[in-house]
């Protein structure tokens, strides 16, 4: 008979799963889960530092109320911060997959060219952009007045072409954040392009045998089988803009922390960063998750 | 007009518009680059100058050598860049061991639970570390054991302990990814390999040291550069965990103009941060002129888009 309590080899190996991923699980729940549910009591209480430690004293939902009546600047720094996250996300994808399928053809220097696109990456350092915020050569390269009139030159080209109101915003908008747009896309690049390379040559040969043209195969094959990394790109940039850089939310929230020891009231606001950032990525996800095609 | 020569002309009027396009979007990548070079070679008068645009009139290498020196002493470059040098390797490596660990444990055991704990894993990363990384602080700064100790506990801040524990347990900054990459990698593994490495009476850890870790080298290459230009470039974990701590580079580059008197100008405090910004970028630089070709083929072979 069999004995319930002896386990077969590939149980007992299963079980061992347990053992290699513990660390993860415990670092979870000291460093990530225990956090978590502090900073959901930091939210509703205020923090006063004693000789040995720290005290906390219910307050209710006054943090949340400081934050949204009183405090100047958070409303304002929210609301551009979401709005930049949501033009950012269509335009950094767009702008990726489109170097991507570039980058992907052949031609001389094509190695050089991925090597400065990937540049970005190395060059995105939280110090150097808290320094460029008083360097004037870097301002100058920022003129806000030149950037406006080469705008107001396309809108009214644009505008010639009678395209509707709201996309041509989105263009100027979306123009005036290039370099930051360029910054944020160069992992997304990189992800696209391993998904364009990874497409079956196969597909692409029996396409040309029946005649179709590059613009037929890139729609009917190249595009439909990239199309799931649509989903990682966006959970990518969105989460990327939680810290990267020059989030202007995020430094004063910072500032708020460190520079007056509001520990609740930055506890609140990021509490509720968090819920705008979900519901995004939730109904983004949602959106393109309907519309992806899996091969399996 | 034949048909080649209208095939050869599409062509063609293709490549120019591809090659604008690319070359134009290479120069405004490097363009800040070149801008941070030229003003480190630049004096006051130059910078209030309109005509000077790359090249600054009083070009004057012996003085431009002395401008560096005098930045790197200030910043204490040699001891900064070795502090950092050091510091990010060991979070990277101790990234790496641990995100590499539970990648494998994910990748190749099926057990109750898993699909939840890989969803734990993605959760990481999508909660902005804002969130915890306040409660975090103070429990580093009052650290008392998990309860065993008494009387307010050990401050851990200013010392490496803080990143040494999150890395070691894949909690750190962006971990998850580096767990989902080491997953997608060990998933893709022919069982067989595993197989018959316990049928010739391997453990469990010697299979995975003997057979899967060889074959996972050039992904362990990949986790491990992100993890270390990620580590060199952070200032938000690395100004609240190494507070008081040991002077690091960006610490050093953050506090470079406090270093000179007070009464110096706007111009000349541009200059001196860009001198110190490109001191900062040179390690990552030279890295990464030497590196490039992994960082580039990396992602095609981690199998995240697999």
């Amino acid at each position: 008979m069999k004995n319930p309590f002896k386990l077969s080899l590939t149980q007992k190996q299963n079980y061992a799963g347990y053992l290699w991923i513990s660390p993860f699980v415990i670092g979870f729940i000291l460093f990530f889960f225990a956090p978590m549910l502090q900073s959901f009591r930091f939210s509703v209480s205020k923090l006063s530092f004693t000789p040995d430690g720290y005290e906390l004293a219910y307050v209710g939902l006054e943090n949340f109320k400081y934050a949204l009546t009183v405090d100047p600047n958070f409303i304002q720094y929210f609301t551009e911060t979401i709005i930049s996250v949501l033009v950012n996300i269509p335009a950094v994808i767009l702008f990726s997959f489109f170097i991507a399928t570039l980058l992907n053809q052949e031609f001389k220097g094509r190695t050089l060219a991925r090597a400065i696109f990937f540049l970005p990456v190395i060059l995105t350092a939280g110090v150097l952009h808290e320094l460029e915020v008083e360097d004037l050569m870097y301002l100058t390269t920022q003129d806000e007045s030149n950037v406006l009139f080469s705008a107001a030159m396309v809108k009214n080209f644009l505008l010639d072409m009678s395209l509707p109101q709201g996309i041509i915003d989105y263009v100027i908008m979306a123009a005036s954040n290039i370099p930051q747009i360029i910054e944020y896309s160069a992992i997304p690049i990189l992800i696209f392009l391993a998904g364009l390379q990874s497409v079956p040559s196969h597909l692409y040969e029996c396409a040309k045998m029946e005649g179709a043209t590059g613009w037929e195969i890139f729609w009917k094959i190249t595009f439909p089988l990239v199309s799931p990394l649509f989903l990682t790109n966006v959970i990518f940039i969105t989460v990327y803009s939680f810290t990267a850089p020059g989030n202007r939310l995020v430094e004063y929230i910072s500032s708020l922390t460190w520079g007056r020891g509001l520990f609740g009231v930055s506890v609140a606001m990021s509490l509720m960063y968090f819920l705008a950032i979900g519901v995004i990525l939730l109904v983004v996800g949602y959106i393109i998750e309907r519309n992806v095609f899996y091969m399996e | 007009m034949s048909v080649v020569l209208k095939k050869h002309l599409v062509n063609w009027s293709w490549v120019i518009v591809r090659s604008v396009l690319i070359i134009g979007l290479c120069f405004l990548i490097i363009n800040p680059v070149f801008v941070k070079l030229s003003t480190t070679v630049m004096t006051e008068e130059d910078i209030f100058d309109p005509t000077v645009q790359w090249v600054p009139r009083n070009f004057n290498l012996s003085r431009i050598g002395k401008h560096y020196l005098d930045v790197a002493q200030k910043m204490n470059y040699v001891r900064s860049t070795f502090n950092s040098l050091v510091f990010s390797l060991v979070i990277s490596i101790c990234q790496l061991v641990s995100c590499t660990i539970v990648g494998y444990g994910f990748g190749r055991f099926n057990f109750r639970g898993k699909g939840l704990l890989f969803g734990l894993v993605v959760f990481t990363l999508v909660v902005p570390p804002q969130m915890v990384v306040i409660p975090l602080f103070l429990n580093f700064r009052y650290f008392d054991f998990f309860g065993l100790l008494k009387d307010g506990g050990v401050n851990l801040i200013g010392t490496y302990w803080p990143l040494v524990l999150t890395a070691l347990t894949g909690t750190g900054p962006r971990n998850g990814l580096f767990i989902y990459i080491a997953r997608q990698h060990f998933r893709g593994m022919p069982r067989a390999l595993e197989e018959s490495a316990y049928i010739d009476g391997a453990g469990q850890f010697r299979t995975f040291w003997k057979i899967m870790l060889p074959g996972a080298l050039p992904i362990m290459l990949v986790i491990f550069l992100f993890s270390f230009v990620w580590q060199w470039n952070d200032i938000f974990y690395t100004s609240i965990f190494m507070r008081g701590g040991m002077p690091l580079l960006p610490f050093s580059l953050r506090n470079l103009t406090g270093q000179y008197h007070w009464s110096i100008s706007a111009e000349y405090k541009t200059i001196i941060n860009n001198t110190g910004m490109v001191l900062f970028i040179l390690p990552l630089l030279v890295m990464y002129v030497f590196l490039q070709r992994y960082f580039i083929e990396s992602i095609e072979r981690t199998g995240i888009v697999g």
